[in-house]
């Protein structure tokens, strides 16, 4: 399976941004409640909420649980008339 | 229908026994179910006996969980997501039940064997080359086995969930492996004289 350029590019680039401390997933899960609310409040995300962010940049699974989070979230605030 | 919980209220009446437990959880089931069947709503491969399990089991967590919740969010966002967890992990495990992790990985010389893009052109392809050949040999010198293992799988979109399972580890455990893969390429590739700059400039 030769690397198609994007996907060259793709694998570099995470590995050119790449930091020396990272979040973990389960310190991301630790915070991920947080994060989300504040996401809907549309306010600047806290520096300690920063990292968050970043794994978020960087792992799909997260990503994944982010997004489905949000849905649900977005959901039950219509049902509140938030 | 009751006004909604503060957190204080969720936390006492979770804790207390009876008809006061019984409600708050049953309202809480209700806001998990109705949270989770709208996110997944546009998925075909989902209902309603995979929802009611996955908050079943959510609901245990929770309840074993409490002291856990430190309060910095809204309880129901923090249960929530542990409930959304719990699916993607369901979802994910069945989705990949099949694939073993040998599978997913391709001798080094394979995977990195960059195509040519006609819309390259040849001195782009050959800074293109240069890049990905130092990241072949820093990838045979620098990693272990077991992380290039780990890294193509992820490439291939093997959740890393799914990664530990095959490996007998734990998430974490391959979040590290795979950070420290990455930082021994990054390491590699600016001693050998590339940028962030360098590469965004040959890929584009």
């Amino acid at each position: 399976m030769a690397l198609r350029p994007e996907q060259a590019k793709a694998l570099i680039e995470m590995v050119m941004g790449t930091r020396d401390q990272e979040m973990t997933c389960d310190e991301c899960v630790a915070d991920i409640a947080e994060f989300v609310e504040v996401q809907l409040t549309g306010k600047p995300v806290s520096e300690a909420l920063q990292a968050v962010q970043e794994h978020l940049d960087r792992c799909h699974d997260c990503t994944d649980e982010y997004h489905v989070l949000r849905q649900a979230l977005d959901a039950l605030a219509e049902e509140d008339g938030r | 229908m009751r006004a909604p919980r503060e957190n204080a209220i969720w936390m006492h009446d979770l804790r207390a026994c009876g008809l006061v437990q019984a409600e708050a959880i049953t309202d809480l089931r209700g806001l998990l179910l109705r949270g989770l069947a709208k996110s997944f709503q546009a998925r075909g491969d989902i209902d309603q006996a995979f929802l009611e399990d996955v908050v079943q089991q959510a609901l245990g967590h929770i309840l074993d969980h409490l002291d856990q919740f430190q309060g910095r969010s809204r309880f129901t966002t923090w249960a929530m997501a542990i409930t959304v967890r719990l699916a993607m992990s369901a979802l994910r495990r069945k989705r990949w039940q099949d694939v073993s992790l040998e599978s997913m990985t391709e001798p080094i010389e394979r995977a990195l064997a960059l195509d040519r893009d006609d819309t390259t052109s040849p001195a782009q392809h050959a800074e293109q080359h240069a890049i990905v050949e130092t990241l072949r040999r820093l990838i045979e010198e620098a990693l272990t086995d077991t992380q290039w293992m780990a890294m193509t799988a992820e490439l291939g979109g093997m959740p890393l969930e799914e990664i530990a399972r095959r490996m007998g580890s734990n998430v974490n455990a391959v979040y590290k492996l795979l950070h420290d893969a990455r930082k021994r390429l990054k390491h590699g590739l600016e001693t050998a004289g590339y940028t962030a700059e360098d590469v965004r400039s040959a890929f584009a």
